[in-house]
């Protein structure tokens, strides 16, 4: 399941919304656990990350977060106890479903993969799909239910979408 | 000396759980040979049946890519330095470009797309 506040969901989606027509694309900070009754993986969201879409050749259906965004994410996230547990991106008028590509250049098993439909410019359907298997050969996403969090967040939390190219 | 690494989320289960390992070593391939050495398993996951570094997996030495480090493994450490493995994320509704047809529309490469619906 993925555990996310209201401010940081909505905040991925008008990041689509700002990118349209081309894919946007961020990393998601928080923290990883299981239920205790039936094992569900859980993934809580506690800030989101904006990353540049490098994929500028074909930044309308294509995305790739640079290597050294996720260094600094991962840098910024251990600083407050917090690992990289999923990620996100939007598909400019086209579902809310991953596709071939998407999972060919999943490699991050265990973790949230969040797609944004943006369709005419507007968010519609947000997913989440986690990725799973033991190893790159046997790598498959499953449906993943989102629980969005109403509570309200820190002050200092509300700037939850930072650019990794920014600081 | 003793160099940490930083193990991403989803290689921690080979790596005994950890978030960081620290190794003894003295240039970036030393410390790669160590982590491997103290974690097996993890091996297959950074290496190809070559001993490539998998295409998507990328080492940082702080904020370079040893693939671009002038000496490359042969790059000294010191205590310092920290070492980052951080798998690549891309993907997009676009095809892969093995897809047969080769134009670009993820409604071609298969079953994983369903039809679309706007």
């Amino acid at each position: 399941m993925l555990d996310i506040p209201e401010a940081i969901y909505q905040g991925l989606r008008r990041h689509g919304e700002e990118t349209y027509p081309y894919e946007c694309c961020g990393i998601l900070l928080g923290r990883s656990s299981h239920a205790a009754v039936d094992g569900v993986s859980i993934n809580e969201v506690v800030q989101a990350v904006r990353a540049g879409n490098t994929r500028t050749d074909s930044a309308h259906n294509r995305y790739n977060i640079a290597p050294h965004d996720l260094v600094r994410a991962q840098r910024q996230g251990r600083q407050r106890g917090l690992d990289i547990i999923g990620f996100y991106h939007s598909h400019p008028d086209h579902p809310a479903q991953w596709s071939s590509t998407d999972l060919a250049e999943a490699h991050w098993i265990g973790c949230s993969y969040v797609i944004t439909a943006v369709e005419q410019g507007r968010a519609a359907a947000t997913r989440s799909f986690l990725l799973t298997g033991s190893s790159e050969e046997e790598k498959r996403f499953e449906d993943e239910p989102v629980s969005i969090r109403q509570n309200l967040i820190a002050e200092d939390d509300i700037e939850v979408i930072q650019s990794a190219t920014e600081d | 000396m003793s160099i940490k690494i930083l193990i991403p989320t989803p290689l921690r289960v080979y790596a005994g759980g950890q978030d960081t390992v620290a190794v003894e070593a003295g240039t970036v391939g030393e410390v790669m040979a160590q982590l491997t050495i103290l974690h097996p398993e993890l091996k297959k996951h950074l290496y190809s049946e070559g001993g490539k570094l998998r295409s998507f997996v990328n080492v940082y030495l702080n904020d370079e890519d040893i693939r671009y480090l002038p000496e490359s493994e042969a790059t000294p450490v010191t205590p310092a330095d920290v070492l980052s493995i951080i798998p690549s994320i891309a993907g997009g509704w676009g095809c892969p470009r093995s897809c047969a047809g080769g134009s670009g529309r993820a409604l071609r490469c298969g079953r994983a797309q369903p039809p679309r619906t706007n």
